[in-house]
């Protein structure tokens, strides 16, 4: 079955006044229909850069795409033009952030904001794009569909306001979703509902879906596969029980073991050594090298990446290669 | 003796922002004004009261009867242009220093306290600074010209007094955004009074946007100093003020231009000078600004 | 006969409501119950950690704590006495003992001072230490947190996320507190960062015996930190015990839910499923009986009327009428 999507070698830079910065270095991955990719990493390792890639809204002048291939459903989003990707944006692949409060515009209706997607992509017009919004608004589970149509965004809690731009995403309905940290800010029962949702979403509409988080308990749940990057790599990526129970990389062990877990109580986390790195003052070799408690003169030679088992790769000389 | 491993102290790029070009006009234009002022006994060629009416309404000297004595040539009462242009600048330097640094200091000071303490004491002393600001400023000098008499000092007072509100007002926001950070309520939780809450937290924040209308100001000042001289309620004749200057030529710029035109364009300079600097000074700082 | 040395920390029907003006003329005032007859207690070395969602009261509590706010009602003891009562040189000895940790690394500290004369503040106001010695002091927090002593000569912008935390903490250590409230202090850093400031709070505690009120939404760490957990919602407390008997086996049905929405990362853990339904309510208008009725999948006739007391089961205290 060919995948929804398939990344292959993709690479961003940053210009900045302190050198250029390979924001997404190489990262590679193909997604199915109905399968969800846990994107995990701490700041700076590229995992949102890389979604931003994806659909090309990479903050221009200073960050350019500079090699790659995006294909979706086969075709390398890499080599369209503006005009083509404005229709695929939003309607082919659509993208959840964290903060719905900007998502959505505050002086805006909700039905006003809708509109929008629906007329342009869709040709909806009149009463049709109403009674559209109102069925977008029940299928995530918004009570009282038609009279939110008139709300605006500040009298919505948060979870609401997820709900309505997860709303809005579906509306293509997308052959991708990609969902950057949207239950960050939310209240951790609401999180729940939201995870829920999304996942019947999924179901009912075969997306792809690509989660970028950095709480690992979000991806054991949520996600089938799980992509750890460091520093715009891809260092592990596996099926999630694999990743979690046999970690081969020493950055997924480490995360893994720092992470305080219920029932095991008040013995000492074992804490990552060092800071995370400086983008700007990487070496060429191996970008976890320096906090890596098992480092050796190999390391100083980026690794590339090696299947370890079925489905399941990693970067590290630790594991052949 | 450490508990834990000490990490690495990675000095990050510092967040200070790398300078955009040095505005060199602005700065070299105010720093000659600056020393024009303070050097102009030295400066100056003549001496700016001496009268001739002999040698009324000279030309500037690459006209046609001009002489390098004059050298931008001289007005109605025979006084040399250049010397008079050259002390001027003496009291639109004085007038916009004092007036800006009282005007700073009270404004800065309200601003701090409304800040600082809201509820009634912010709300009072608001519609205080509004009420301030609503006023014109040449209406207030024209006042006390006509009831006390132009001067200097008058000058300096009808100003200041309505000046203040707008560093009260602008310093007052920027206290309302401090009061919301965590590092206010760590001093208050290690027992700080209000008194070391403002001085040593509150007012070190503010620096960078009183520098920055500070200097916006200076400029400001100047054109209202030379705007009362100019109307006669500013400082009084014979003291060489740029305002002034320009109306004793007022009836005359057809025929000797140069007697309004010159002192015009020192204000026009040393304005434009004064503003492109503040706006300079704002862009350059507020990236720090915004980190907070 | 012993007498029973007192709690560090004894906190009984703490009460704090807001005033809300509602009405186009500010007429009618309506009231949030921030925090509505709140009780707990910390002993000297150990840990609380106050969970719960936003609007359930906990800021508010830490701040009464702090001293930032006065309480509308209920007492607070410290040490035996009454916190309300103290005289002026009492309530000094009180913000000694009382310290804190915020959650933002880049807003706790004074962009325009020196680290160094960020720790020492609290030293300049409250002790009569020459600048010497407070040179001495400093040095041995910094020390203590592992940071090196030329950190002091430094500024705030020139450390990352972790380390300002770490200097968060020199300065809240710097009179020797009591008790020191930690509102979400590793939220804001990086997982792998988390994991050194944790480590460096419990061996701080277990070497100055110190007590934390730790407020996350982190359950794990939470968990992980405390002793004692209370769960709070809309401004009460529904379960409050032993740190492992309540994240492993709750028994409020709220809490079961939070704690099933925790997602653990075992994924052969037991896990009890557990999705509330519906929003959290206002402060302003809390339902009446029980809070927690609307949402509670348990719920029977008489908690919309009757509210529930928090009775003892299972060795920890839950407030509700399935127990």
């Amino acid at each position: 079955m060919p995948a929804v999507i398939d990344v292959r070698d993709l690479r961003t830079h940053i210009v900045t006044r302190w050198g250029t910065i390979k924001a997404v270095d190489g990262v590679s991955f193909a997604l199915e229909d109905g399968e969800t990719l846990g994107l995990v990493g701490e700041s700076g390792s590229g995992k949102s850069m890389t979604c931003l890639s994806i659909v090309r809204l990479v903050p221009r002048p200073a960050a350019r795409i500079v090699g790659g291939a995006v294909r979706l459903d086969g075709d390398d989003l890499l080599t369209k033009s503006d005009a083509e990707m404005q229709q695929i944006r939003g309607r082919k692949v659509a993208m959840i952030l964290q903060d719905p409060m900007s998502s959505l515009n505050p002086v805006f209706s909700i039905g006003m904001q809708m509109r929008e997607p629906l007329t342009m992509y869709h040709g909806l017009r009149g009463s049709a794009v109403a009674a559209r919004a109102a069925e977008l608004l029940d299928a995530v589970r918004i009570p009282s569909p038609a009279a939110r149509l008139r709300a605006f965004p500040h009298q919505l809690s948060g979870g609401m306001r997820q709900r309505v731009v997860g709303a809005m995403a579906i509306a293509g309905p997308p052959r991708l979703l990609m969902a950057d940290e949207p239950t960050t800010s939310l209240d951790l029962t609401i999180q729940a509902q939201y995870l829920g949702l999304l996942k019947d979403l999924q179901q009912r509409h075969r997306f792809a879906m690509i989660f970028v988080t950095h709480n690992l308990g979000i991806v054991a749940r949520t996600c089938d596969r799980v992509a750890v990057m460091y520093a715009g790599r891809i260092v592990e990526m596996g099926p999630v029980r694999r990743i979690f129970t046999e970690p081969t990389h020493p950055y997924t062990q480490a995360l893994l073991a720092s992470i305080p877990r219920f029932g095991v109580r008040r013995e000492r986390l074992t804490a990552i050594a060092g800071q995370p790195p400086d983008l700007s003052r990487l070496g060429a070799g191996c970008a976890f090298a320096p906090r890596c408690p098992a480092a050796f003169e190999r390391c100083a030679e980026a690794p590339p990446e090696t299947t370890v088992a079925a489905g399941h790769v990693t970067r590290c000389w630790l594991h052949g290669g | 003796m450490s508990i834990i491993a000490v990490p690495e102290l990675e000095a990050q790029a510092p967040v200070s922002a790398r300078r955009q070009r040095l505005p060199v006009v602005s700065l070299g234009i105010v720093a000659i004004f600056v020393l024009v002022a303070l050097l102009a006994p030295l400066l100056a060629p003549a001496d700016p009261y001496d009268q001739s009416l002999r040698l009324r309404f000279r030309p500037p000297v690459w006209e046609e009867r001009g002489s390098w004595a004059y050298p931008l040539g001289t007005d109605r009462l025979g006084r040399d242009l250049l010397s008079r242009i050259i002390y001027g600048a003496r009291v639109s330097l004085a007038a916009g220093v004092v007036t800006v640094l009282i005007s700073s200091a009270f404004g800065a000071a309200v601003g701090l306290v409304a800040g600082y303490y809201g509820g009634r004491t912010d709300a009072v002393l608001m519609r205080v600074t509004d009420a301030t600001l609503s006023f014109p400023v040449i209406l207030l000098a024209l006042i006390l010209a006509v009831t006390v008499g132009p001067s200097f000092t008058n000058v300096v007072i009808a100003i200041a007094v309505i000046l203040w509100a707008r560093y009260a007002r602008v310093i007052r926001g920027q206290v309302l955004t401090l009061m919301t950070l965590d590092f206010i309520a760590q001093a208050r939780i290690a027992g700080a009074g209000a008194w070391r809450i403002i001085t040593r937290h509150l007012l070190p924040n503010t620096l960078n946007t009183l520098v920055v209308l500070i200097t916006l100001q200076v400029g400001y000042v100047i054109i209202v100093e030379a705007s009362l001289s100019f109307l006669g309620a500013g400082i009084p004749p014979p003291t060489p003020a740029w305002g002034s200057m320009i109306a004793e030529g007022r009836d005359f710029v057809t025929s000797a231009w140069w007697v309004s035109f010159f002192p015009g364009l020192a204000i026009l300079l040393v304005v434009l000078a004064f503003n492109l600097l503040g706006d300079w000074l704002r862009d350059t700082l507020d990236p720090k600004l915004r980190q907070l | 006969m012993a007498a029973n040395p007192p709690r560090l920390l004894e906190v009984s029907d703490l009460t704090k409501h807001f005033l809300v003006r509602r009405g186009a003329l500010g007429w009618s005032t309506g009231v949030v119950r921030a925090v509505d007859a709140v009780s707990f207690d910390i002993p000297a070395g150990s840990t609380l950690g106050l969970v719960g969602e936003s609007g359930c009261g906990k800021t508010t509590t830490s701040k009464l704590i702090l001293a930032l706010e006065t309480p509308t009602g209920g007492s607070i003891r410290f040490e035996g006495r009454e916190v309300g009562t103290l005289d002026r040189e009492g309530q000094r000895a009180y913000r000694r003992s009382v310290q804190a940790v915020f959650q933002d690394p880049y807003a706790s500290l004074d962009p325009r001072m020196r680290v160094g004369t960020i720790v020492a503040e609290p030293l300049v106001i409250n002790t009569d230490l020459d600048a010497a010695g407070r040179r001495r002091r400093v040095a041995e927090l910094l020390d203590v947190v592992g940071l090196p002593e030329r950190a002091a000569t430094l500024y705030p912008h020139e450390f990352s996320g972790g380390q300002r935390q770490r200097i968060a903490i020199a300065r809240a250590l710097a009179l020797s507190p009591k008790l020191v409230v930690l509102d979400e202090p590793v939220s804001a850093l990086d997982v792998s960062i988390r994991a050194q400031i944790l480590n460096l709070l419990v061996e701080l505690q277990q070497r100055l015996g110190v007590s934390y009120l730790f407020i996350a939404h982190d359950l794990a760490a939470v968990a992980h930190m405390s002793h004692t957990i209370a769960v709070m919602y809309l401004g009460k407390i529904v379960e409050v015990g032993d740190a492992d008997a309540v994240a492993l086996a709750p028994r409020h049905p709220y809490t079961k839910a939070l704690f099933a929405a925790a997602l653990p990362i075992d994924l052969d853990r037991p896990r009890e499923e557990l999705t509330l339904s519906g929003e959290v309510p206002s402060p302003l208008a809390p339902p009446g009986g029980c809070r927690f009725h609307p949402r509670c999948p348990f719920a029977m006739a008489h908690c919309a009327t009757d509210e529930p007391a928090l009775r003892a089961d299972s060795g920890r205290l839950v407030a509700c009428h399935l127990y």
